[in-house]
C-alpha cells in the first residue's frame, strides 16, 4: 500500500520522534510512505489567525504536489498540518471560486481531489486494528494509559467525522491492541493550550496542568498522544508545570506511533524514546514486573474465563480485555453495596429479617463485601450462598454471644 | 458618559462590517440564542475578559468595536469545543478567527504577544518555505523583550538533536514568496 507523507516541519526539530517512529510503524504493516516532494509549510495556526486567503494557499500547494504526483492519500501525522490540509480540501471540494482563487495564488494546477488522514484515522480505519495485532510480538501488558486526543484529530467533527468528539475511541482501541490498559477519564479531548503555553505561559501552565493532574487522578501511569504540540506542552513543559503548581507529576508522555513500533519489536531507543524530557525508557522497562503484578492481583474467575478460550488465538488479549471489563462490573457491584446496601441485598436474600442481618454483617467489611459482589458478576447462584452462609454464621455468633 | 452604551439600531457603518465578519466567518449570529454551552465548555475561558457567549451577544448589540477590542479573541486556542458543542450551529471557533483577523487589519490588538508570535512564524515561512522553530522562539523572545524566555530548554532541545544551528530551506522558496505576496494583494477581492 503506497501513502504519501507529510512530515510537517516540527518533523524536523521539536517531534523528531514522531517522524521516527511513524515511519517505522509504516515499515512494520508494510505501508510505503512517499515524502511529497519539495513541501512547504501548511503555516497553522499563525495563517488562518492572519490571511484566509493564505491559510488557504499555503497547504493547497502541497495538495497540488500529491495530484501532481497521483496521490490520493495523505497521512500527517502533526494534529495542526492535518487540520489545516484537510479543511482546505473541503472547502476548496465545497466552494469552486475558492478553488480557483487559490490555484491563482499558488499558480498551480489544484483540483482539490486528495483526502488528508492523521494517524488516528490511519492507524484504526485505513490498516485496522486486527492487522496491528498480527504484528504485536513484544506486547505491552502491564501499562495503563490515558490517551489523549486534544483538539484537532476529533475537531470539527465534520472535517474529521470518523470518531465521537465528545468520547473518541480509535486511539484507545490502538493502544489496547498493543497489550496495554486504557483508562476512561474525562480531559481526553481538553486543549492543551496550544501555543499560549508560548505566548502567554500562566494561562498555558494551568491547561497543561489540569490534563496531566486529570490523567495521573484516573489512575494512567502514562499519556499516549498523537500530535507535536501536545507533545512539546505535555513533555517539554511538565517540569515548568511542576515548578509553577509545587507538585510532583512524572507522567512520561508517548507518542502512540513509539508504541505500535516498540510492540512490534522496536527498541525505545530506536524510535527516539530516549529525546523526551520526561524520562520514559524505564517506564517501558518496568512494564513486564508491572504484569506480572497485575496478573497475581486478579480475581480468580477471571482466570478461569482466560482458560475456558485456549483456542483463541487472541486469547490473551481478550482475556486482558475481559479482566478489564470484569473488574469494572465488579466495582460497580460494590459502588452499589456501599451506596445502597438494602437493595443489593434484597437481591441476594428474599427474607426481610436475614436481608437486614446481611446488610450488618457486609457494611464496613470490604473483603466480604468485595466478594459478594465478584460472585455476584461472576455466578450470581453462588452469591446467594455465599450471603445465606454470612447471615446463617452471623447469627449463630449472635446466638452463642447472647447465651454466653 | 463614556461608559454609557447606545442600544439604537446599528449604524450603517458597524452593519456593513458585521456582515463582513459573518460572511467570512461562514456563520450566523443570530442564530445563537445565548444558552452559554460554548462558555461552560471552554478552556480558556477562566483567563477571557469576554466569555465567547458575550462576544457574540456584544456583535448581536452591534457593539462590533467592544468585540474587536477584547482580550478573549487572542486568548481563544482554537480548539473548537464551542462550535462542536453548539446546539444552533454557530461557528465560534471561525468568528473567532475572522475577529483576530479584522482586529489585525485595524491594528487594534490587544495582546502583542500573540500578534508578534504569528508575525515570527509567517516571516520564517516566507523566508525558508518551512517554520524554523529555534529562530521562531528567538525572535518572538526579542520582539516581546523576554529574551530569557525557555532559555532553560535551549540547551536540552540541543542535546536532543530537536533544533538546528540552521533552519531548513525547501526548493520552492521563490514560489513560496509569491504566493505569500499574491495572497496579501487578492485577499481583498472577493
Amino acid at each position: 500500500m503506497k501513502l504519501a507523507y507529510y512530515p510537517g516541519c516540527s518533523s524536523e526539530g521539536s517531534a523528531i520522534e514522531y517522524d521516527l517512529s511513524t515511519k517505522k510503524t509504516a515499515r512494520m504493516l508494510e505501508i510505503d510512505l512517499q515524502e511529497l516532494e519539495d513541501w512547504n509549510c501548511c503555516g497553522a495556526t499563525s495563517a488562518h489567525n492572519t490571511n484566509k486567503l493564505l491559510a488557504g494557499s499555503l497547504p493547497a500547494r502541497n495538495l497540488a504536489i500529491a495530484e501532481q504526483n497521483g496521490m490520493d492519500t495523505i497521512l500527517a501525522p502533526c494534529a495542526a498540518c492535518y487540520n489545516r490540509l484537510h479543511s482546505t480540501e473541503l472547502a476548496a471540494r465545497k466552494d469552486n471560486a475558492l478553488r480557483e482563487k487559490i490555484q491563482e495564488v499558488i499558480d498551480m494546477d489544484f483540483k482539490a481531489l486528495t483526502t488528508t488522514i492523521s494517524v488516528l484515522e490511519w492507524l484504526d480505519n485505513k490498516v485496522g486494528i486486527d492487522k496491528i495485532k498480527a504484528k504485536v510480538s513484544n506486547p505491552l501488558k502491564g501499562m495503563k494509559a490515558a490517551c489523549y486526543y486534544g483538539c484537532l484529530l476529533v475537531r470539527p467533527a465534520e472535517h474529521t467525522g470518523f470518531d465521537d468528539t465528545e468520547d473518541p475511541q480509535s486511539m484507545d482501541r490502538i493502544v489496547r491492541a498493543l497489550g496495554a490498559q486504557t483508562v476512561d477519564w474525562p480531559y481526553k479531548v481538553e486543549c492543551c493550550g496550544a501555543a499560549l503555553a508560548t505566548s502567554r505561559p500562566e494561562i498555558g501552565a494551568k491547561m497543561i496542568y489540569e490534563v496531566i493532574a486529570n490523567a495521573k487522578a484516573a489512575g494512567a501511569e502514562c499519556l499516549v498522544t498523537a500530535c507535536p504540540l501536545c507533545m512539546l506542552n505535555l513533555d517539554m513543559r511538565q517540569a515548568g508545570t511542576e515548578k509553577m503548581f509545587k507538585e510532583k507529576l512524572n507522567l512520561p508522555v508517548y507518542y502512540v506511533t513509539e508504541l505500535v513500533a516498540i510492540a512490534g519489536g522496536a527498541s525505545p531507543a530506536e524510535v527516539g524514546v530516549g529525546k523526551h524530557f520526561v524520562e520514559a525508557i524505564s517506564y517501558l522497562q518496568s512494564l513486564p514486573a508491572r504484569a506480572a503484578e497485575m496478573e497475581a492481583a486478579e480475581p480468580r474467575p477471571v482466570k478461569k474465563a482466560a482458560k475456558a478460550e485456549p483456542d483463541d488465538s487472541d486469547g490473551e488479549a481478550v482475556a486482558s480485555e475481559d479482566a478489564e471489563a470484569l473488574q469494572k462490573k465488579i466495582d460497580a457491584m460494590i459502588k452499589g453495596f456501599n451506596k445502597n446496601p438494602d437493595k443489593m441485598a434484597a437481591r441476594l436474600i428474599e427474607d426481610e429479617e436475614r436481608a437486614k442481618v446481611l446488610v450488618e454483617v457486609i457494611s464496613g467489611d470490604e473483603k466480604k463485601t468485595a466478594r459478594l459482589a465478584e460472585l455476584m458478576v461472576t455466578d450470581k447462584e453462588k452469591a446467594t450462598k455465599a450471603a445465606e452462609a454470612f447471615v446463617t454464621g452471623e447469627l449463630k455468633k449472635r446466638e452463642k454471644e447472647s447465651k454466653g | 458618559m463614556e461608559s454609557t452604551i447606545k442600544l439604537t439600531p446599528l449604524t450603517e457603518h458597524d452593519q456593513v462590517l458585521l456582515d463582513k465578519i459573518e460572511k467570512e466567518a461562514g456563520t450566523s449570529i443570530n442564530l445563537c440564542y445565548q444558552c452559554g454551552k460554548c462558555s461552560a465548555g471552554c478552556p480558556v475561558g477562566f483567563a477571557m475578559d469576554y466569555t465567547p457567549r458575550q462576544v457574540i451577544r456584544l456583535l448581536q448589540l452591534g457593539l462590533v468595536n467592544e468585540a474587536l477590542s477584547a482580550e478573549s479573541i487572542w486568548i481563544c486556542a482554537s480548539c473548537e469545543t464551542c462550535s462542536a458543542r453548539c446546539p444552533r450551529g454557530v461557528d465560534i471557533a471561525s468568528l473567532m478567527d475572522t475577529l483576530r483577523r479584522e482586529a489585525l487589519d485595524r491594528g487594534i490588538i490587544n495582546d502583542k504577544k500573540v500578534a508578534v508570535f504569528n508575525q515570527a512564524f509567517l516571516a520564517g515561512v516566507r523566508n525558508f518555505g518551512r517554520t524554523y522553530e529555534a529562530g521562531l522562539l528567538l525572535t518572538h523572545n526579542l520582539k516581546t523583550m523576554q529574551p530569557f524566555k525557555d532559555a532553560e530548554l535551549g540547551l536540552p532541545m540541543m542535546s536532543r538533536g530537536k533544533v538546528h544551528l540552521f533552519p531548513a530551506k525547501i526548493k520552492g522558496r521563490e514560489q513560496v514568496k509569491k504566493i505569500f505576496e499574491r495572497a496579501e494583494k487578492m485577499r481583498g477581492e472577493q
